[in-house]
């Protein structure tokens, strides 16, 4: 195990993933600079062939990678804020989604896309949005949120590997986070959640960037005597529903965090899903912890009052354990 | 199709390549001139975007390709599958819905693709193969082999504002791309100069790629301005521009009628004009052939009779194919059976 922050773990999974497979390329904006510091070495290691700065064309990079990708490349393409992937909507919902269904299973697609979603750092309602909900109602296109360096390395590597697109969604915030990552080869499987605190009285599921403050709940919730498990989703699509179900039907309540809007959140789907498949084991409603549906105002104090945080998901919880917050 | 090579004489090579070239143009019309006649008799499922009397531009470009170079298309797309190399008979059972389609029904019309013959496939976005074009390009350089990548696209898609991304994109990077506007004057039901300023040849000028602006009701030429582009992919000297003006002779698609009951966007006249011997590309092709000795009227009239029993043929192949599978969509997206 190496204790590394989660850009290194992503710049690490590029690394291993280029020296792999030569046919694999990265082209996105600002790469060779590595703004956000994940593509840092890239361009010197593997070359301008390989490693390409784009203008600012988000409708071209993502059409690119839908064509580099049919004529046989491994492609993964930098938006830098998941919000700019609304410019490059048409080659991402008509195409990239598309194209295997549409030519009867002729092509795969081995694409990923790398976007810095979410909020909590006044960047304004233009580069804040968590806007992986959009992203999974598109159909044939994975949707990854890993929420520490081990995962993000491990499922980056899988998801480049994997020939199907998908979307590697670095929370903000999240890049200067450390923790273990094992040593060597390391690889996670797409579509498995993980369960970093087991507990019996109610269930919090984490989406992506809201793991940090539901740790904090947690430890706030075992302080007034509820045992809390946590659930790390870590993949949108494919979702792990049989974890998320047996723990459910284990602990009989949950409380589902995502920073999406509500409107038909990650968190939504995982409450319909909880309610069609875990019915007979719940002991209370299911609750949501997500955004109002409101973009992410610019001012500190207006955004952190709308961000969804580990007081917000103790209230939800004690809620339905009934139990009261101080 | 035999590659014709335009700087021959009237050497054998070059008059077999010419006739394959007609063969060619001779089948598309054919084939959408029936897909005309069993979309208004008997129903087609889906719409029906036909470009008869835009043959020219499909066959001319085509011609100079090999079945390792790239092609996108557009909705408007039967004619650049055929040109080539597609086959009709998967194309009508494609069109049919049937799983004998070439994308297995999971298309139709406006989707038609065959990647082993660089056929990445027309589009229902106007605009959409653009930016796959040039990472087809872009892909096509980073192999090393020469290959080149096709865009076909029209006046109506020009007006996207990715158009002007990827001649950029293109021209930055050097890419074999080759972007072919088939300027047939109308966007969808829009006479596209009520819609655009300016030449769109100018729009490939402004990011300094070399242009050429054809008669795209003329084979030849188009084959012309299409060789010259394609040596340039070969040679690593990057993208070219090519223009063919040409028109439209059927409606944006076969229920426009229909759709715009009793609109219109232009005149009967303008329509019989394209229509003539004098504008028509087959007609015009024709004459030429006959004219230079390289056919007779018995050898035409064989070779239009061959297209017909090709595309009788292809109907057959459509309507005896099994339907679609319908849990296919699920398998090809990777959804379980649950969902």
């Amino acid at each position: 195990m190496t204790k590394i922050r989660y850009t290194q773990a992503v710049n690490e999974a590029l690394h291993e993933e280029m020296e792999r497979d030569p046919k694999t390329i990265l082209f996105g904006e600002d790469v060779a600079l590595a703004v956000f510091g994940d593509t840092r070495g890239l361009l010197d290691k593997f070359g301008p062939q390989r490693v390409r700065n784009t203008p600012i064309c988000e409708a071209t990079i993502a059409g690119m990678a839908v064509g580099a990708a049919a004529a046989g490349y491994r492609v993964i393409a930098h938006m830098l804020f998941s919000n700019f992937i609304y410019t490059g909507f048409d080659a991402i919902a008509n195409q990239m989604a598309k194209l295997r269904l549409m030519t009867g299973g002729q092509i795969d697609l081995p694409i990923t896309v790398l976007a810095v979603y979410g909020g909590g750092a006044s960047q304004a309602a233009q580069h804040s949005d968590a806007n992986h909900p959009v992203l999974m109602n598109l159909g044939g296109i994975d949707v990854l949120v890993p929420a520490t360096p081990a995962d993000a390395k491990g499922m980056l590597k899988t998801a480049i590997r994997s020939n199907r697109p998908s979307f590697f969604l670095e929370a903000s915030g999240l890049g200067a986070v450390g923790g273990d990552v094992p040593d060597g080869e390391h690889l996670v499987p797409l579509g498995k959640a993980a369960r970093p605190k087991e507990g019996s009285d109610v269930t919090l599921i984490s989406v992506g960037s809201m793991i940090r403050a539901t740790h904090s709940a947690a430890k706030k919730l075992a302080a007034i005597g509820v045992d809390a498990e946590i659930i790390d989703v870590r993949s949108l699509v494919p979702l792990d529903e049989k974890t998320i179900v047996a723990s459910v039907m284990k602990t009989g309540r949950a409380v589902v965090i995502d920073e999406a809007r509500d409107m038909c959140s990650a968190a939504s789907q995982i409450a319909a899903v909880i309610a069609d498949k875990g019915f007979a084991g719940l002991r209370a409603p299911v609750r949501r912890v997500t955004v109002n549906n409101s973009s992410m105002p610019y001012a500190p104090n207006a955004e952190a009052a709308i961000f969804p945080n580990a007081d917000d998901i103790v209230r939800a919880a004690a809620s339905i354990c009934q139990r009261e917050v101080a | 199709m035999a590659t014709p090579n335009l700087t021959q004489d009237q050497s054998e090579p070059w008059a077999s390549g010419q006739l394959a070239m007609l063969e060619r143009m001779l089948l598309i019309r054919h084939a959408e001139a029936r897909l005309a006649k069993t979309a208004k008799e008997v129903g087609l499922p889906g719409g029906v975007h036909l470009s008869i009397g835009q043959e020219a531009t499909a066959v001319g470009i085509c011609s100079q390709l090999d079945q390792d170079d790239w092609m996108t298309s557009t909705h408007r797309g039967h004619g650049h599958f055929l040109a080539k190399g597609g086959d009709v008979n998967a194309m009508f059972a494609e069109i049919w819905g049937k799983s004998t389609g070439i994308c297995k029904g999971m298309g139709g019309s406006m989707h038609v693709a065959d990647f082993s013959k660089g056929i990445i496939g027309a589009n229902g976005i106007v605009g959409g193969g653009l930016a796959i074009a040039t990472g087809a390009a872009l892909a096509a350089q980073l192999d090393g082999q020469g290959r080149a990548a096709v865009c076909f696209f029209g006046d109506g898609a020009a007006n996207q504002g990715v158009f002007m991304e990827c001649l950029n994109v293109a021209n930055i990077w050097n890419l074999p791309a080759i972007f072919v506007c088939e300027n047939n004057g109308l966007s969808e039901f829009t006479v596209s100069s009520t819609v655009t300023a300016g030449e769109l040849s100018n729009r490939a000028r402004a990011f300094d790629m070399p242009v050429s602006v054809v008669d795209g009701n003329d084979v030849r030429a188009v084959a012309q301005a299409a060789q010259e582009a394609v040596a340039r992919c070969r040679r690593g000297e990057g993208p070219s521009y090519i223009e063919a003006t040409t028109y439209r002779i059927h409606g944006h698609l076969e229920a426009e009628d229909m759709i715009l009951g009793g609109g219109t966007y232009r005149t009967s006249e303008e329509v019989e004009r394209w229509r003539k011997d004098d504008r028509d590309p087959i007609a015009r092709f024709r004459s030429c052939l006959l004219r230079d000795g390289i056919c007779d009227e018995t050898l035409l009239e064989g070779m239009t009779a061959h297209a017909e029993s090709l595309v009788d043929a292809a109907v057959a192949f459509a309507e005896e194919g099994p339907p679609a599978d319908t849990r296919l969509a699920y398998a090809l997206m990777g959804v379980g059976e649950e969902a």
